[in-house]
């Protein structure tokens, strides 16, 4: 079984990317015929607007769970940045452009923290990363409480929900843009994006192929913390309102989004177009469905039956394809062990 | 424990309405705010029906019909609620797209409260649509208002998790060319047309010495059972019923003291049970929470000041229904959601037909409330508080 993986893998992966595109195209094409207004540049301003924050955490996170990690606790860190950024601009006397600069710099050391549990303590990303959801949170809440402040400059609010020139695409998509590029060099075109893929599939033989996994795995952390901290500024000031509650519930339509485009939860294989296409589906069929008047408890039910849907299907088709394929060497050479023999299709 | 937690709901929304009354809104502005609150009504839950929180729609909207004019009998100060009613809707356009978007879908306080909006709508022959996030988080409403303004809703009846993470998408909307009412909790007043307040804190306290002066006679000792000491809305609403009591029509009256339950139901229990020890020569209590008053209500069913002992103050429907029953109350108060609602669909209503902008002095006809006129800051007061009695408290259900 083993050295047909690879070929078997990068086949449904394949597939798999190429499926969330099409259903994607597939998506538009329909709500832009039968959902009224879908298909304007206002609405599609709006729909890229709620999705820049999803699609900027999702790009580190596909590179963690990549290697067989996770990371929940990216929402509460956009929380606490926020609370922070706001803290400092209502009560003390710090220049802005320094408070984003501070702020990032908190991300990356929130994200720190989970890095030095997961690498140096070799606790479980799961766990440790539920208990940092929980603490940032909750240290969100002790920075700034119940309180909202909002009174930052509206040159900034209003920058944040900027188009371009012309037209009704926002700003901010640019430079995220620029960072999907940068994403998807590192991961499908350096050796630290192989050392990723490797690390997902095996620790021990990434080890050994010279990979200093716990190191890798630290910038990790520390990289989607900060792109978090920039997540949790951006969302400051497109809300103009700093809150201990910002972001809540966030880290599932990431990993909803990184999921449903192909990567596995097991690590090691997985791309970033399909997470970029499996983010913008998401994000479409919320908008449709929403314009469609469908209401906000069968919205939460669609995502959760496409995120189920996206773990089952590309397992079930390696199973399948992993069956089929014993069961025609079966029928070809005969002798297989007893284990595959006693699992009949 | 389904029911319960949507009871803790009311009682929680109650109280952070009870915020934004006096103007905190960073106290109103979430619906789940309120965790003092919550943390009693443990007690109050056995004190209505399993069912009978989760108001439907349709109950909402018959409150609405009937509850402006009970409203008007009951206080005898709404002149122009029953003269009105099946006022003149000819100065509106038909066929408005009227959206409401609430804290909360599924909330059953705003349940009642669009469901007012709802009957308003039928009879101003538009189109009604509720729509909301599931949770009442600050930024999940912004994405509603967008759709909203995509689909061409004329008019945007919206009560704000956030007054100012909502503002920007409000502009868009306005420009986009709908109307933007705010309800039961405000923005920036420069992000909506007019706001919809449920009632002046000087209403309330005002109804509130009028309810107890009427039920012992003018004369006697009362006290007054608050939530937390440094409550700012308590304190404005107590500030005010002490100014009442200086005048010389409540000279009877005499208030010896002020005890806190901080909104927790023990607490309130308690307090209530210390008042009654110390002063044996109690008349009444005024309790302006809806925790405290429950809570007093249920110790005072239980003891032998049953019906001796006047209590009143502001509390829900769904809470005192049975002491109203059993003769420990006799009449409390508080706003009616479903005429809230009503009315934001009557003000954007007119506003969409061009009859009123927004400005102060404006005024206009909103069906069987009569004419409202707006105030400073496009502010539109619904009316001096409903008061419940066993008489018309089953025509409420929130």
């Amino acid at each position: 079984m083993a050295p047909d993986r690879t070929g078997t893998l990068r086949r449904s992966l394949l597939t798999w990317d190429v499926a969330v595109v099409v259903v994607l195209a597939v998506v538009i094409a329909v709500a832009s015929g039968s959902v009224d207004s879908f298909a304007s540049q206002r609405n599609w301003g709006f729909l890229l607007l709620d999705l820049v924050p999803i699609a900027l955490i999702a790009l580190p996170m596909t590179l963690v769970v990549i290697t067989g990690e996770i990371d929940l606790s990216v929402a509460s860190t956009l929380g606490l940045v926020s609370a922070a950024a706001g803290k400092m601009w209502a009560d003390t006397t710090l220049p802005l452009t320094l408070i984003v600069v501070l702020c990032v710099l908190l991300g990356a050391l929130l994200g720190a923290v989970n890095g030095v549990f997961v690498t140096r303590f070799g606790l479980p990303s799961l766990a440790v990363t539920i208990g940092t959801l929980a603490l940032y949170r909750g240290l969100a809440f002790v920075v700034l409480g119940d309180r909202a402040v909002a009174d930052f400059p509206t040159g900034w609010t209003d920058g944040a929900v900027g188009f371009l020139p012309g037209t009704r695409i926002p700003w901010v998509v640019l430079p995220l843009l620029a960072l999907v590029l940068v994403f998807a060099l590192v991961l499908h075109a350096t050796p630290v994006g192989r050392a990723l893929y490797a690390m997902g599939n095996s620790t021990d033989a990434a080890t050994f192929a010279g990979i200093d996994v716990a190191r890798t795995k630290m910038w990790l952390y520390v990289v989607i913390g900060a792109v978090s901290g920039v997540a949790g500024v951006f969302w400051t000031f497109r809300y103009a309102s700093a809150r201990a509650d910002n972001g809540n519930g966030l880290e599932l339509q990431v990993v909803a989004g990184v999921l449903l485009g192909g990567v596995s939860i097991f690590g090691g294989r997985g791309g970033l177009l399909g997470v970029v296409a499996g983010v913008l589906l998401l994000g479409t069929l919320r908008n449709a469905l929403q314009l469609d008047n469908v209401s906000a408890d069968a919205l939460t039910v669609v995502t959760g039956g496409l995120l189920i849907v996206s773990v089952l299907l590309p397992n079930a088709a390696a199973w399948l394809r992993s069956t089929t394929a014993q069961r025609s060497r079966r029928a070809g050479a005969n002798p297989v062990t007893p284990a595959s023999s006693a699992n009949p299709a | 424990m389904l029911a319960s937690r949507r009871r803790l709901r009311v009682i929680t929304t109650a109280v952070a309405l009870s915020c934004s009354v006096a103007g905190l809104s960073a106290c109103g502005s979430r619906a789940d705010s309120g965790s003092s609150a919550s943390s009693g009504s443990g007690g109050s839950a056995a004190a209505a029906p399993a069912g009978s929180a989760a108001a439907s729609t349709d109950t909402g909207s018959s409150a609405a019909s009937s509850g402006g004019s009970s409203a008007a009998a009951s206080t005898g100060s709404d002149a122009s609620g029953s003269a009105a009613a099946g006022g003149t809707t000819a100065d509106y356009k038909t066929g408005l797209k009227i959206a409401f978007l609430p804290k909360q879908v599924n909330n059953p306080y705003f349940t009642v409260a669009d469901g007012g909006g709802k009957a308003a709508v039928a009879e101003l022959k538009g189109t009604y649509k509720e729509t909301g996030p599931s949770d009442a988080s600050a930024s999940s409403q912004v994405s509603y208002i967008n759709t909203l303004s995509q689909q061409g809703e004329n008019v945007i009846a919206t009560s704000a998790n956030d007054p100012n993470a909502i503002c920007g998408a409000l502009k868009q909307a306005k420009s986009a060319g709908a109307k933007i009412v705010t309800y039961d909790s405000d923005t920036t007043p420069s992000c909506r047309d007019v706001f919809i307040n449920q009632a002046t804190p000087q209403g309330l306290a005002d109804v509130e010495i009028k309810m107890m002066s009427d039920e012992i006679g003018g004369k006697g000792k009362i006290a007054i059972l608050s939530a937390t000491p440094n409550a700012t809305n308590q304190n404005a609403w107590i500030a005010l019923m002490k100014a009442d009591l200086k005048k010389p029509e409540n000279s009877g009256m005499q208030l010896v003291t002020v005890a806190y339950g901080n909104d927790d139901d023990q607490t309130s229990f308690q307090k209530t049970q210390g008042l009654l020890q110390s002063y044996p020569d109690l008349k009444g209590i005024i309790s302006p929470t809806t925790v405290g008053i429950a809570a007093a209500a249920r110790y005072l069913s239980g003891s032998k000041y049953k019906g001796k002992v006047q209590l009143t103050g502001l509390g829900t429907p769904n809470q005192m229904r049975q002491f109203v029953k059993d003769g420990t109350v006799k009449e409390f108060a508080l706003w009616d959601p479903a005429q809230l609602g009503y009315l934001a669909a009557y003000a954007g209503a007119a506003l969409a037909s061009g009859t009123i902008t927004g400005k102060q002095g404006e005024s206009f006809s909103a069906g069987k409330l009569g004419s409202r006129t707006i105030g400073a800051d496009g502010v539109v007061i619904l009316g001096p508080p409903t008061v419940f009695q066993a008489s018309n408290i089953d025509q409420f259900k929130f």
